[in-house]
């Protein structure tokens, strides 16, 4: 998302709740996570996060999961000899790294059109700048699909919409799925309350997405000192052959 | 049980990755051979991407060619000087692998060479090694006369003549340090130490005793493995030190196995054991390459 485009969102966020002021009080909707960190450990085999909060009054609540912003670069592959390889390739400037949609009811019954594509509810109104066309906008298209396909692939981007689950009239829970692979960085949580298709409160809420203990600091290694970490590489090889070296000799 | 690999960003099961280092360290104890061409293609299938398959392969290289060449050294079958052109040869060979690796990868076209390579080369070492063992089980009994000590052949008038006298050669030395470079520039993009390309050149194109062909590989491998290893570390980033400990971890224990059953199994089975191995690996990536893909999209690396 661009910065402007942010500003509009948050302006139209605003508008929306300005308009809804008339009978909201101070909070309409509060929510907050399980948990405002996923750490991605040794034995990291993806998490679970847990949404929880409540209503003043009922209403349906869509819940969305945003991972920072990222460039990406996607191949086509085409049949040459017989054997596939890439020939064609398109840069994304920016398309969220992880998205996922939870909603208490179907997105189409919960919120109407504009209210979906404003706020990016749903794989189909996510806000991903097309390339600038090098083709006709269908084959533009065709290469955003595609992208939304392997994001999915990868499990990245949830295939289709969570369930948020209320507890009688005014709370409710959602759980929210992290697999293994998913990339780190900054997230947001953003909970919308609707009534009548229409958002009338919103909520936003940050979530960290990072490796921490061995594995982050194995990784800055690798990154920020690489020809140190080659070298440690190097050393266990050594150390470990020779090792092996000797036990063999005694056996 | 789950563990995080850090480089390779994925999950995977602590006892799979060490019991595919015991599986590859069982069989190169068994054939005598280091095993980094089946290990590679064996990551790729588990799911870790081939850039931090190679280059994490690469540096197990190192290990197994050490362990092995200490024992060399102690009976002398090491040429050092041979080696030491090798070397040179390969160092200048793996550094422009490397950069050929990171252009490829920036092109978006690593994964297609690194299993066009592999199928390549596992489908004729595999073709050659089980028809080697097939003729040897035929005329197992039958008398080979004495060959020369080496034939003279148009490479013998090549300029800049070197002796090697552990070797008792006297050739151009353009000769190792080409046969070097070719096997370093495999090394960067395979992840392996290339024995099984150098040895037989070895003795075939050098014309080397074959007593100290193993060694002197063994020699010049750590050094090319070493120096491929660095590289991939400080250009593409791909060497995963928790799968590489994992892998060594299970490979050292399983060659201490393998070298054990080895003695109990007759030569020539074992080697059209091991070729059948390998064209089935190769026939695994070959499948992969002409199949149709789940999805002609797929996501490249960011430069």
């Amino acid at each position: 998302m661009t910065p402007g485009r942010r500003l509009l969102h948050a302006f139209l966020l605003a508008a929306a709740l300005c308009l809804a002021g008339g009978q909201a009080r101070a909070a309409e909707l509060v929510a907050d996570l399980s948990n405002h960190l996923v750490a991605i450990t040794t034995g990291f085999a993806g998490t679970d996060v847990l949404l929880f909060g409540a209503v003043e009054q009922p209403g349906e609540v869509v819940v969305i999961v945003r991972g920072p912003n990222v460039p990406i670069r996607m191949h086509r592959k085409s049949r040459i000899a017989g054997i596939w390889m890439n020939t064609a390739t398109m840069s994304f400037d920016s398309a969220p790294s992880f998205y996922a949609v939870n909603a208490s009811a179907p997105l189409d019954k919960v919120a109407r059109p504009a209210v979906r594509e404003r706020h990016a509810m749903g794989l189909e109104n996510l806000d991903i700048p097309l390339p600038r066309a090098k083709a006709s906008p269908n084959i533009a298209q065709e290469w955003r699909d595609a992208l939304v396909r392997a994001k999915a692939r990868k499990g990245h981007y949830a295939r289709a919409v969570g369930s948020v689950t209320f507890l009688g009239a005014r709370l409710f829970r959602s759980n929210v799925f992290f697999p293994a692979n998913v990339p780190t960085g900054s997230y947001t949580v953003e909970v919308y309350l609707l009534r009548e298709g229409q958002v009338v409160s919103a909520q936003t809420t940050p979530l960290i997405v990072s490796k921490v203990g061995v594995e982050a600091e194995l990784f800055d290694f690798a990154y920020e000192y690489s020809a140190t970490y080659g070298a440690v590489a190097i050393l266990i090889a050594l150390v470990a052959g020779w090792l092996a070296h000797t036990l063999f000799r005694k056996a | 049980m789950q563990i995080y690999l850090p480089i390779a960003e994925l999950s995977l099961d602590v006892f799979l990755l060490l019991g595919l280092g015991g599986l590859i360290g069982f069989l190169s104890g068994v054939f005598g051979v280091g095993g980094g061409f089946l290990m590679t293609p064996l990551l790729i299938f588990i799911g870790v991407p081939p850039p931090v398959a190679v280059a994490t392969q690469a540096n197990n290289v190192v290990a197994s060619s050490i362990s092995g060449v200490l024992g060399h050294f102690r009976r002398g079958n090491v040429d050092v000087k041979m080696g030491i052109v090798l070397l040179v040869g390969g160092l200048i060979g793996s550094t422009a692998g490397v950069s050929l690796f990171k252009l490829l990868r920036d092109l978006g076209q690593i994964d297609l060479v690194i299993n066009l390579s592999y199928v390549l080369f596992l489908g004729v070492i595999g073709l050659l090694m089980t028809w080697e063992g097939i003729r040897a089980l035929v005329r197992r009994r039958r008398h080979t006369p004495r060959r020369k000590l080496h034939q003279h052949t148009w490479v013998h008038g090549w300029p800049l003549k070197m002796r090697f006298r552990k070797s008792r050669l006297y050739i151009s030395a353009l000769l190792p340090l080409g046969l070097g470079f070719a096997i370093g520039v495999l090394s960067a993009i395979m992840g392996v130490g290339g024995g099984f390309i150098l040895v037989p050149a070895m003795i075939y194109l050098l014309g080397m005793p074959t007593a100290v062909v193993i060694g002197t590989s063994l020699f010049q491998i750590i050094f090319v493995a070493a120096n491929v290893t660095l590289l991939q570390a400080i250009q593409n980033q791909t060497v995963d030190i928790v799968l590489a400990l994992l892998l060594l971890l299970g490979g050292v224990i399983g060659a201490q196995y393998g070298s054990r059953v080895a003695s109990r199994l007759p030569g020539d089975t074992l080697r059209i054991l091991l070729g059948v191995i390998v064209l089935v690996t190769c026939g695994r990536l070959l499948f992969e390459l002409v199949s149709v893909p789940v999805d002609l999209y797929s996501i490249g690396v960011t430069k």
